[in-house]
């Protein structure tokens, strides 16, 4: 038999094309002859090769069908961000830059390290804190010499664009807030921000210079009712050696409302000026200016305005009801007398009062 | 564009059923859904379209493979599998061309699949061979082969295409051409 010939069994063997018979006789010879056995496996393995050839051209051809459907220039431009040129040379080389970079950061150290810079630096140090120190120095000097000044963050430095801090406290429950003229002083907009830090634009209403006093409305529109107010304005005088406290936004690093307590040391302030309280062992700081003075009882007595010499002064409540009255915009706000916190520990009484006091941002032009 | 291919994305189960069946519909939808996927990896890492076709349509022989070897299991969603394969072959291709930088720009997870690459490049390799001992054997050879082995025409039809006198002529030439096909597949290397 031929190899051809021996192929054209094999293959009607390998189709079916055979009769029982035949089929048989050659099973036997394809157990008897290796040879024969192992034909017959090689060419069903290579016609299998050739069938699945076969069956993946045409697979690749249906799948460049599809392909062609589809717009890949429009889903290309859809994440082609066209990158700036500098992100694209980073995206394709930064691992270079990086190693470049890396070797040059280490050429320097080394070669400052050589060079003994790093001693030199030491002595660079000290130098720096000397000079801070005599900054500091002179920074105590100017505030010696400017100690009768009002409490508020005026031309402090405030840390971020607003020209001044103080503090302001609710009249009313519907965001009329009270705080000190020279707080809000030249302000082109007032925000009030309060102990969780959401803010508001509010608008100056109406100021008294002479008391020191200032009314503002929040007139934000996220804004909110209060609720009732929990202290109330006391009409009368308090008396000498009063326990007093307040609680105002004095930190400079922090809008965070402080808490500070003193007492009554004097009915008048300075040269018996009869609009102000002189307060004893009361800390108040820049930024206290406009917070509300309480007594024991949860009585607004006064508006914490300036300090003196180690001294506080604040404006008499009875006032800032004047101040209310006299302005026909704000007269129709009825301030209420009594302290609904009269009985509470003086933690409860802080906690009630600090969501009515507010933080006062004051922008200028 | 997005849209419609959000709409035409099938499921994972009905995908590997289609797979399965051979359907073609299936297929199209298959590839239009995570066509844009793929796109995406390569042209972020150094490629081009027409590089991300190649690497789609080898990723989606690699899922057929696999689908109908009965080795899938839906371990992993489709998705991740088709990138996953993508993102290895692409990979490959970058150290091949010297362009790998290193790491890679990815937009999804990823998987190992190293083993399944193993056995497509066997089947790429045989694939090769067989390209390359069909394109030496020329005609009249290659389209008989063609036609017999892999269209199953049958040898009437080749007769007539060839215009062969007797179907015992065509039938011998049939088998010398194999032959000669054989022996040039196992001599490529």
């Amino acid at each position: 038999m031929s190899d051809i010939e021996l192929l054209s069994v094999i293959e009607r063997y390998l189709n079916g094309e055979m009769n029982a018979d035949e089929r048989a006789r050659f099973e036997m010879l394809r157990h008897d002859n290796p040879a024969v056995d192992s034909r017959v496996i090689e060419h069903q393995q290579f016609t299998e090769r050739l069938k699945q050839y076969g069956e993946r051209v045409e697979f690749e051809g249906m799948l460049n069908a599809i392909h062609n459907e589809i717009d890949v220039q429009a889903l290309k431009d859809e994440f082609v961000h066209h990158p700036s040129l500098i992100v694209r040379i980073w995206r394709n080389h930064h691992s270079k830059i990086s190693l470049a970079a890396s070797v040059a950061i280490f050429a320097v150290l080394s070669a400052l390290f050589v060079t003994g810079y790093f001693k030199s630096l030491k002595q660079d140090d000290a130098y720096i804190n000397l000079k801070k120190d005599v900054e500091r120095i002179k920074q105590t000097n100017k505030s010696f010499a400017t100690s009768i000044s009002h409490i508020n963050n005026h031309n402090q430095g405030a840390p971020s664009n607003y020209a001044g801090v103080g503090t302001g406290f609710a009249l009313s429950p519907d965001g009329y807030i009270a705080t000190n003229f020279h707080v809000v002083q030249g302000a082109d907009s007032v925000y009030v921000q309060n102990a969780n830090g959401e803010g508001y634009h509010a608008k100056i209403v109406s100021v008294d210079p002479a008391s020191d006093l200032a009314v503002l409305k929040i007139t934000d529109g996220s804004f909110k009712s209060l609720g009732t107010l929990p202290y109330g304005f006391k009409k009368g005088k308090s008396s000498l050696g009063e326990d007093l406290f307040t609680i105002g936004y004095s930190k400079n690093d922090a809008d965070e409302p402080v808490y500070n307590k003193g007492y009554l040391s004097s009915a008048n302030g300075l040269k018996g000026d009869t609009l102000k309280y002189q307060l004893a062992s009361m800390d108040v700081n820049f930024g206290n200016s406009g917070g509300p003075l309480l007594d024991s009882k949860g009585n607004v007595v006064g508006v914490i305005s300036n300090k003196i010499e180690g001294a506080s002064y604040a404006v008499k409540s009875k006032y800032l009801l004047k101040a209310v009255q006299s302005d026909s915009l704000i007269n129709k706000l009825s301030l209420n007398t009594k302290s609904r916190i009269a009985n509470l520990s003086r933690t409860q009484q802080i906690d009630k009062v600090q969501n009515y006091i507010f933080m006062v941002k004051v922008y200028n032009r | 564009m997005n849209k419609n291919t959000n709409i035409l994305a099938p499921t994972d189960n009905e995908a590997i059923l289609g797979i399965l069946n051979n359907s073609e519909s299936m297929l199209k939808r298959i590839y239009i859904a995570y066509f844009p996927m793929v796109l995406q990896l390569i042209i972020s890492n150094n490629g081009n379209e027409d590089e991300a076709k190649d690497i789609y349509q080898e990723a989606i022989i690699v899922l057929y493979n696999k689908v109908k070897s009965g080795n899938f299991e839906l371990s992993s969603k489709l998705k991740t599998y088709i990138y996953s394969i993508c993102r290895r072959l692409w990979l490959k291709r970058l150290n091949q061309m010297s362009k790998y930088g290193g790491d890679i720009h990815d937009f999804q997870e990823y998987l190992p699949v190293d083993e399944d690459l193993v056995s497509h490049e066997e089947r790429d390799i045989q694939f090769d061979k067989m390209e390359g001992a069909l394109r030496e054997l020329g005609e009249p050879c290659k389209t008989i082969i063609e036609d017999f082995y892999i269209k199953n025409r049958s040898m009437q039809e080749i007769c007539e295409k060839f215009g062969y006198t007797n179907a015992d002529n065509a039938k011998t030439q049939k088998y010398k051409c194999l032959q000669r096909l054989k022996k040039l597949f196992f001599q490529q290397k």
